[in-house]
């Protein structure tokens, strides 16, 4: 009844991009590459376009004609390839993709920011070297990222999860003649090697606890119900079904998810790799790091989410990471000086507020956060970029300044971002941030808590935005700039339609948002916890109250007088060093873990185990070689005769020990015939 | 027929046999000179021949004559190919002691 819809173009085309443009682009002109490297995602947006107009036509021929439609395609959707990717009899992994309301979304705002940011790096990137390489990378990281987002199980999904690592780890260390970048794209893999064990281990166990990796698999063995009615022969009898796993077990698979996503949406306490993440290219930060793949973790806690809705702990300490990652990130992002990395720790912190919405089991508000999210924090990296690219490389914020007259574009769309993360309404982000703190609050006492939390990070957010956007902006320029660049027109477009979706994004308000997502993200087994009633008008109050705030504070400390900064940090010297130094995790981390297996692949495995045991066997074996062959080539004199000799001997003993021990044939048979 | 076979024992033929081919490798293993080498060679082959021949004969079998066949071929092209190599070996070092053609070593 479905028609084929072909969602595997949407995938292939950005990979055929980077077959092209990195096999070919060194060797074409720069024109070429752009036109491949744009199209791509161009095309692939287009097909998730038609998807989706496909099947919102088909859903409203539903409707018209209550349920006897000639709707051509319902979702979800399932695209399954003929051949199995892995067949081993009892169980099978198949190539299958699945277009349903969530990936729907996911799609949506992976291929259509994407595209924007292919557009935006055309003119960022238009003097830099590798321009092909950079392009091949992103059109890689496009492929995988909708593998991540189509996969009909979770195997593929790990596919694409782990390539998108790759392509992250790949632009990272973009300019990797630099030591720095090279270094944070090592940082990044390694520390999502630890979260990627974690899911590695969660989906070995969904395999032996489940027998199936499929989403709609896991799924139906929750809805079905353990005793049913059977009828069979015109007689009624009760049949049981498949037996659910044991919570522990579920809430176990569960935590190992949550350490898979913690790894990749960069929560506590994985969440080290993305501020020096920032070293690659801003484009890449603003698409990889900060949009998309970032948010691969919420995605994969909402596609799994009826193991979660089973799992009550699990969900509880999925909210607690969350929030205390939110917290956490945005007290570090108040006292830092390189604008992308404040814009790091922003991101770090609104990924902790999509955590604590799946954490109370809202995920319709989690994902609709995230898409809000990928609209303005790609905004705010574009426009960083756009300013970046201005002042000639430079990103600390204490030299800029005064950049207000000079980039007016910029300056106005960055102040609709900073207006939309601060939570002002009616922009994107208040609806969607207004939505989780909501569900927070409805979530028992554990959720009062929670929503103080969120409270607290939203004023603080507010807080070290505004203070971005007058140290960067207003005030006087506090440097001269080395040369001046001007935005080209590929830039300045990007950043409008993004700042026009910041602005309407959120439009569409969280009831009908969560009424589309429903089919997929309704909670499958209400929590023990009753829901109380929600002053939901006092609440919002409150959120606008500190968005007002927090802009209060960040205006009288930076706008009226910009020396009151210096000598509130003067006043508190411990506390200020503390929270500038980010609380020195990474230096804890580095004297906990890091030096200790440095020092232990050094002198246990490299001197005890490589050096003496492996390398003394080694030379054990080849001095013995060696002695044999320093013996036996005595005999290779080179001498004919002694070689005869020899040779004449040997057939004499051949000789002799048929005669002694012969097999059978005798001299004495020959005689006695 | 009978006559030939029994005025002359069969172990006669192959004393002889043995003897000359124990002359063939005593030839080879001791002397230095290659052609003679090479002779010896041949001495050993036709003593096989001759041992071939004598159980042709004593068992009424055609295999060893055919056999000795074979055996004269290979010599012929051996010689051939032998006498070639011992000029060539002759022109290039202007010897043909065997002691000093020893390069086929370490």
């Amino acid at each position: 009844m479905n028609e084929s819809l072909h969602l595997w173009l949407v995938p292939i085309l950005p990979f055929l991009g980077f077959l092209l443009n990195g096999v070919l682009g060194a060797r074409m002109p720069k024109k070429l590459v752009t036109a491949i490297g744009i199209l791509a995602p161009l095309g692939s947006f287009l097909m998730v376009v038609n998807v989706t107009a496909a099947s919102m036509i088909s859903a409203a021929q539903t409707c018209a004609q209550c349920g006897a439609s000639t709707a051509s395609v319902s979702l979800p959707y399932v695209e399954t390839f003929a051949r199995p990717w892995i067949n081993l009899g009892v169980w099978h992994v198949d190539f299958s993709l699945v277009l349903d309301q969530l990936s729907l979304v996911m799609l949506l705002v992976v291929t259509g920011v994407g595209f924007l940011i292919h557009i935006y790096s055309v003119g960022y990137m238009g003097h830099e070297e590798g321009y092909a390489r950079f392009f091949s990378y992103l059109n890689l990281f496009l492929f995988f990222m909708t593998v991540l987002v189509l996969a009909g199980n979770v195997l593929l999904m790990f596919v694409g999860w782990e390539g998108v690592g790759l392509a992250s780890y790949l632009l990272i260390g973009f300019y990797f003649d630099r030591t720095s970048a090279a270094n944070a794209g090592k940082k990044a893999f390694i520390v999502n090697r630890i979260g990627d064990f974690g899911f590695l281990i969660g989906i070995f166990l969904l395999l032996t606890n489940f027998g199936t990796l499929t989403f709609g698999e896991i799924s139906a063995r929750f809805s079905a119900a353990p005793i049913h009615l059977v009828f069979e022969n015109g007689t009624a009898s009760l049949a049981r079904g498949p037996a659910l796993p044991n919570a522990a077990i579920i809430t176990a698979i569960c935590l190992c998810l949550l350490l898979g996503a913690a790894g990749k949406s960069a929560q506590l306490p994985l969440y080290v790799w993305l501020p020096d993440a920032m070293e690659g290219p801003t484009p890449v930060s603003a698409l990889i790091h900060a949009a998309t793949m970032v948010t691969a973790g919420v995605y994969l806690i909402a596609r799994t989410h009826v193991l979660f809705d089973h799992a009550p702990v699990a969900l509880a300490i999925v909210a607690i990471v969350g929030a205390a990652t939110a917290l956490f990130a945005a007290t570090i992002a108040l006292a830092q000086n390189d604008i992308k990395r404040v814009l790091a720790y922003s991101t770090i912190s609104q990924l902790g507020y999509m955590f604590l919405a799946c954490g109370v089991a809202s995920y319709a508000s989690g994902i609709f956060h995230l898409v809000t999210h990928a609209f303005f924090k790609a905004l705010l990296f574009l426009a960083a970029g756009s300013v970046i690219h201005a002042m000639g490389g430079e990103q600390d914020m204490r030299r800029m300044g005064g950049l207000r007259n000079k980039l007016p574009v910029t300056f106005a769309t960055m102040t609709i971002a900073v207006f939309t993360i601060a939570g002002f309404p009616p922009l994107a982000a208040f609806f969607s941030k207004d939505a989780i703190l909501a569900a927070a609050f409805a979530h028992g006492p554990l959720g009062k808590l929670l929503w103080f939390v969120g409270l607290v990070t939203a004023l603080l957010t507010s807080c070290y935005m505004f203070r971005l956007w007058y140290l960067t902006f207003l005030g006087e320029p506090r440097s001269k700039p080395s040369h001046n660049h001007s935005t080209p027109l590929s830039m300045l477009v990007p950043l409008v339609i993004l700042a026009a979706l910041s602005v309407c994004g959120g439009w569409i308000g969280i009831d009908r948002f969560s009424a589309f997502l429903a089919p997929v993200t309704s909670v499958t087994r209400r929590p023990a916890i009753h829901s109380t009633a929600t002053p939901e008008i006092p609440l919002t109050l409150a959120a606008i109250a500190v968005a007002f705030l927090g802009w209060y504070i960040a205006h009288s400390f930076y706008a009226r007088k910009s020396e009151r900064a210096a000598q509130f940090a003067a006043a508190y010297p411990a506390a200020y060093k503390l929270v500038a130094n980010k609380f020195y995790v990474d230096e804890i981390y580095g004297a906990v873990i890091v030096k200790p297996l440095f020092a232990f692949s050094k002198y246990v495995l490299g001197w005890v185990v490589d050096a003496a045991i492996l390398g003394g066997a080694a030379w054990l074996l080849a001095g013995l070689a060696s002695l044999v062959g320093a013996i036996l080539q005595r005999w290779q004199s080179g001498n004919l005769r002694s070689y005869a000799a020899w040779l004449a001997l040997g057939a004499a003993a051949v000789l002799l020990f048929v005669l002694f021990y012969g097999t059978g044939f005798s001299f004495a048979t020959i005689v006695r015939h | 027929m009978t006559l030939l076979q029994h005025d002359v024992p069969l172990s006669w033929y192959l004393l002889l046999s043995a003897a000359l081919f124990s002359l063939g490798v005593i030839g080879f293993l001791i002397k230095r000179n290659l052609i003679t080498v090479f002779m010896s060679i041949e001495l050993m082959l036709n003593a096989v021949n001759l041992s071939f021949v004598t159980f042709a004969r004593e068992w009424n079998m055609v295999k060893g004559q055919i056999f000795v066949f074979f055996v004269m071929m290979v010599a012929a092209a051996e010689a051939a190919v032998g006498l070639a190599i011992i000029i060539a070996v002759f022109r290039a070092r202007a010897t043909l002691s065997v002691d000093r053609i020893d390069l086929m070593k370490l």
